[in-house]
């Protein structure tokens, strides 16, 4: 049974690295807090779900629709709302995109109503994996594999491309990168719009067996600030790390001390990791 | 006979395996002028940070008027009387200068009426005096570091040690700030001063120490460590006769 | 000098508008508004003390606010002690929660000290939807019981618990202005401006943060029991959530930060537009009112970065001409 939670909450893990992934590009290239993240993973979510109820597409053939288009809207957010707050004083920046979740939520609450969805049918539902009395569930397998794939796939773009590499040097100084000639402007616009892939990527596998509903990426993105913060902000491969803890102490929380204490073990994780570490588990 | 005011004792300072300072000693005796010098990277501002207490030292003990104040938080150093400036200068932009030397006022002077006293009379000495309104954020580079020891002046030190408070001075400025050294001696505050412009601190200084690669390696009056072979050869050899072309 | 008292002179007129304000309208719903302005304006005012004076952002004021409601709730509840004696009580847990979590979160910088505080709601906030002594998620309704001062409660009308608000927002603004202009503000705005240099000035800056966090964790509280008896029912998704943080936060970075004058501001702006666009257009259900706010957020911050303030200090700068910023 405890093997059964421990690994549950591996593979959740993983699909909240993916989330952590795409906030903590944004928060280390821009040093700015997306309170969006998560409404766009709600998107994604609902893209899915549309595609599926009007078009009977499966949730993994519409995951590249989905990815794409909460690419596009990110890109799009960056353009038009970021852009102008991203150099403003202190929370301004907050400011917007908090103003942007609220927008989203509510938006998403007056087209499709508070209630919950479901998509029944597809590809993975039902199916199981058992390996050696652990029981699996088809769709986390699928989701964390899906997650670590899209999480190896950003890591190495960044790490290998020539857009990658000026992203990370933008990241770590916006004049010097500026005057090597980078297009910080592009940059920008881009790491947004990849930020918004990973969620897309992630709402679309989260909607084969999480209900869809108007704030269902408000979790992901709370749990997620956490995940960035623990894992040193603008950290890629601590986000990945901080994803797989932060599942798993969820996991291991809800089993010892009861579901309703599993956040309240997340958050306490976080405090107690910064005080030894007071900039991230590979902070210095 | 003066007192000893400030006694570094071995300090060692590492960084992980890169080892900033090793087993610095020296004495600053009460109302003397001290020059700290060496190249750029001989460990100066981080020898400053063990003092002061930014950094806990590896190894070593400093001493401030004969008590330990090793690892000590920074604010309670500054409370016994000995502060320091920035190299990279910290005002406090968004609020004005007097307000920042005030800042500085309220260690000794709790209430605002005897705080703003102190403020004004070093506004006054230190050339603000016109400026006093201004946001420090928006004052030059020149007037910055003037405020860096107006600020630290309030706190009334009985030693103050400057983080390159002339670099990026023109040479006007650099002989003001020479005067202004010159001046908080008579009032018999004791100075530490790093220091890369040799012309402006060699005829006010007492004594010179010099650091490089972490490691002292001459101490003497300015005369004496001007004549030192290794100092020569370390640093001073290409520095000292570069005059006037300094930025 | 002469610009203090102008200052000075400034807040009393504000005070008199906002006296005043109530007694021109027997409109029940401009009331509510009113009591609803007041008491966000005064959450924003005691969270600027610890984020607009000592630059550590707070994103989990919420926790004492609630503890504030929950304090005076409970204690009339089980016991029928007085909300007013509920709200001392609620000042001193307060007090003291905050300085205990905030001790260890003050060793974290930046982000990681604001993602801190919200973690710290956020546990609270689990406490008490599991905790089966103050009824866990169901929340408490409040014992309705005849109108009186001691109980605080008032049937009848709005007004008794638009004075208290009054009373109470008036408290703590004179609280801030007393901080600003003392030495804590002195300290609090050089820790804001530079940890290092504050420390070389002789500042425990630990310290101070701490005083900061205490006396503003007090003042939220007393808001939070005034709160719940002007609702008369309380959860935790209520008052611990982290919309009521982040409303503070939004208020008073949109009215300007660092200034006693921008909360209210902000909150003036704010509130109205909130529980208007509630009345008018939230009767759907439908998330309208949200929706439209949302956006008008975003509108301010792309057209009016520095706030509110910002604006109108751009006018008076530039005619003061003293302090024409410069980033160099």
């Amino acid at each position: 049974m405890l093997l059964q939670v421990i690994f549950s909450g591996i593979l959740v893990g993983f699909v909240y690295s993916l989330v952590a992934v795409g906030l903590t590009l944004i928060w280390g290239v821009m040093d700015v807090i997306n309170f969006a993240h998560g409404d766009f993973l709600t998107i994604s979510m609902y893209t899915v779900f549309w595609l599926y109820t009007l078009l009977k597409l499966d949730p993994l053939v519409s995951l590249p629709v989905a990815t794409g288009l909460v690419f596009l809207l990110s890109f799009l957010t960056y353009k038009l709302i970021i852009k102008r707050v991203i150099n403003a004083p202190g929370l301004t920046a907050l400011l917007a995109t908090f103003g942007l979740s609220l927008f989203i939520r509510n938006l998403a609450q007056y087209l499709w109503t508070p209630n919950y969805r479901f998509i029944p049918t597809s590809l993975v539902a039902d199916k199981k994996l058992e390996l050696a009395g652990v029981i699996i569930g088809m769709p986390q397998l699928v989701a964390a594999v899906g997650s670590i794939i899209m999480t190896v796939a950003v890591f190495y773009f960044l790490k290998y491309t020539k857009t990658g590499r000026a992203i990370q040097a933008t990241s770590l100084d916006r004049d010097t990168a500026k005057l090597m000639g980078v297009n910080t402007e592009k940059i920008y616009a881009l790491t947004f719009g990849i930020s918004g892939a990973c969620v897309g990527v992630a709402g679309a596998l989260l909607a084969t067996f999480f209900p869809i509903y108007p704030e269902s990426g408000a979790l992901y993105s709370l749990l997620a600030f956490v995940i960035v913060a623990l894992g040193g902000f603008g950290n890629i491969a601590g986000a990945l790390y901080g994803g797989v803890l932060i599942g798993l102490s969820e996991a291991l929380g809800g089993y010892f001390l009861g579901t309703q204490f599993k956040y309240a073990v997340v958050f306490l994780i976080y405090l107690l990791v910064l005080q030894f570490k007071p900039k991230g588990l590979f902070g210095w | 006979m003066q007192e000893p005011m400030l006694d570094v004792q071995n300090v060692t300072m590492k960084f992980g395996s890169l080892v900033a300072n090793e087993n610095v000693s020296f004495l600053v005796k009460k109302g003397e002028i001290v020059s700290l010098i060496g190249p750029n990277g001989a460990g100066k501002t981080t020898l400053f940070n063990c003092i002061t207490g930014f950094y806990k030292p590896y190894a070593g003990r400093v001493f401030f008027k004969g008590k330990d104040i090793t690892g000590l938080p920074t604010h309670r150093i500054t409370a016994m009387g000995l502060t320091r400036t920035f190299q990279i200068v910290k005002p406090l932009k968004e609020m004005t200068v007097k307000e920042n030397v005030l800042t500085g006022a309220f260690l000794r002077m709790p209430t605002k009426k005897e705080a703003e006293k102190v403020a004004e009379e070093v506004l006054e000495m230190t050339g603000l005096y016109g400026k006093k309104d201004y946001l420090a954020g928006s004052l030059t580079i020149a007037d910055k570091k003037r405020l860096e020891i107006a600020r630290v002046l309030a706190t009334k030190p009985e030693m103050i040690m400057l983080d390159e408070a002339m670099a990026g001075l023109n040479q006007t400025e650099i002989k003001e700030a020479m005067e202004l050294c010159l001046n908080l001696r008579d009032r018999g505050i004791t100075l530490l001063i790093v220091e890369h412009i040799m012309e402006a601190i060699m005829p006010i200084s007492d004594r010179v120490v010099v650091l490089n690669a972490g490691k002292k390696i001459a101490e003497g009056s300015p005369e004496e460590v001007t004549n030192n072979e290794e100092v020569i050869k370390a640093y001073l050899g290409e520095r000292y006769h570069a005059k006037g072309k300094k930025s | 000098m002469d610009v203090k008292k102008l200052k000075f002179d400034a807040l009393v007129y504000i005070f008199a508008v906002i006296f005043i304000l109530p007694f021109l309208s027997s409109n029940a719903n401009f009331h509510h508004v009113m009591i609803i302005f007041l008491i966000y304006a005064g959450l924003g005012e005691a969270w600027n003390i610890i984020t607009g004076f000592g630059g550590q952002t707070s994103f989990g004021h919420a926790a004492f606010f609630g503890i504030g409601a929950y304090s005076s709730t409970i204690l009339f509840y089980k016991f029928g002690v007085s909300p007013w004696l509920g709200m001392l009580v609620g000042i001193i847990i307060s007090t003291v929660i905050s300085a205990i979590v905030s001790y260890p979160c003050f060793r974290l910088k930046g982000h990681y000290f604001a993602i801190a505080t919200l973690a710290v709601a956020e546990i609270i906030k689990q406490i008490f939807i599991s905790w089966d002594y103050v009824e866990g998620a169901t929340g408490i309704s409040i014992p309705i019981v005849e109108e009186s001062l001691a109980a605080m409660q008032f049937h009848s009308s709005k007004m008794p618990y638009f004075l208290i608000a009054f009373g109470l927002f008036i408290i703590t603004v004179l609280t801030a202005r007393y901080i600003e202009n003392s030495r804590m503000g002195y300290y609090l705005k050089a820790i804001r401006e530079s940890h290092e240099a504050a420390e070389a000035l002789g500042i425990n800056t630990t310290r101070y943060k701490l005083y900061a966090m205490m006396v503003s964790a007090a003042l939220s509280a007393t808001f939070g029991t005034l709160y719940a008896q002007y609702i008369l029912y309380i959860d935790p998704f209520m008052v611990f959530t982290m919309e009521v943080s982040m409303k503070i936060v939004l208020l008073s970075v949109l009215g300007g930060l660092g200034n006693i004058y921008g909360p209210l501001i902000g909150a003036a702006i704010l509130i109205p537009l909130s529980e208007y666009t509630r009345v008018y257009l939230g009767g759907t259900g439908k998330g309208v009112d949200l929706i439209i706010f949302g956006a008008l957020i975003i509108l301010v911050a792309c057209f009016e970065p520095n706030g509110i303030l910002g604006l109108l200090k751009k006018g008076v700068g530039k005619r003061r001409g003293l302090y024409a910023r410069t980033d160099a």
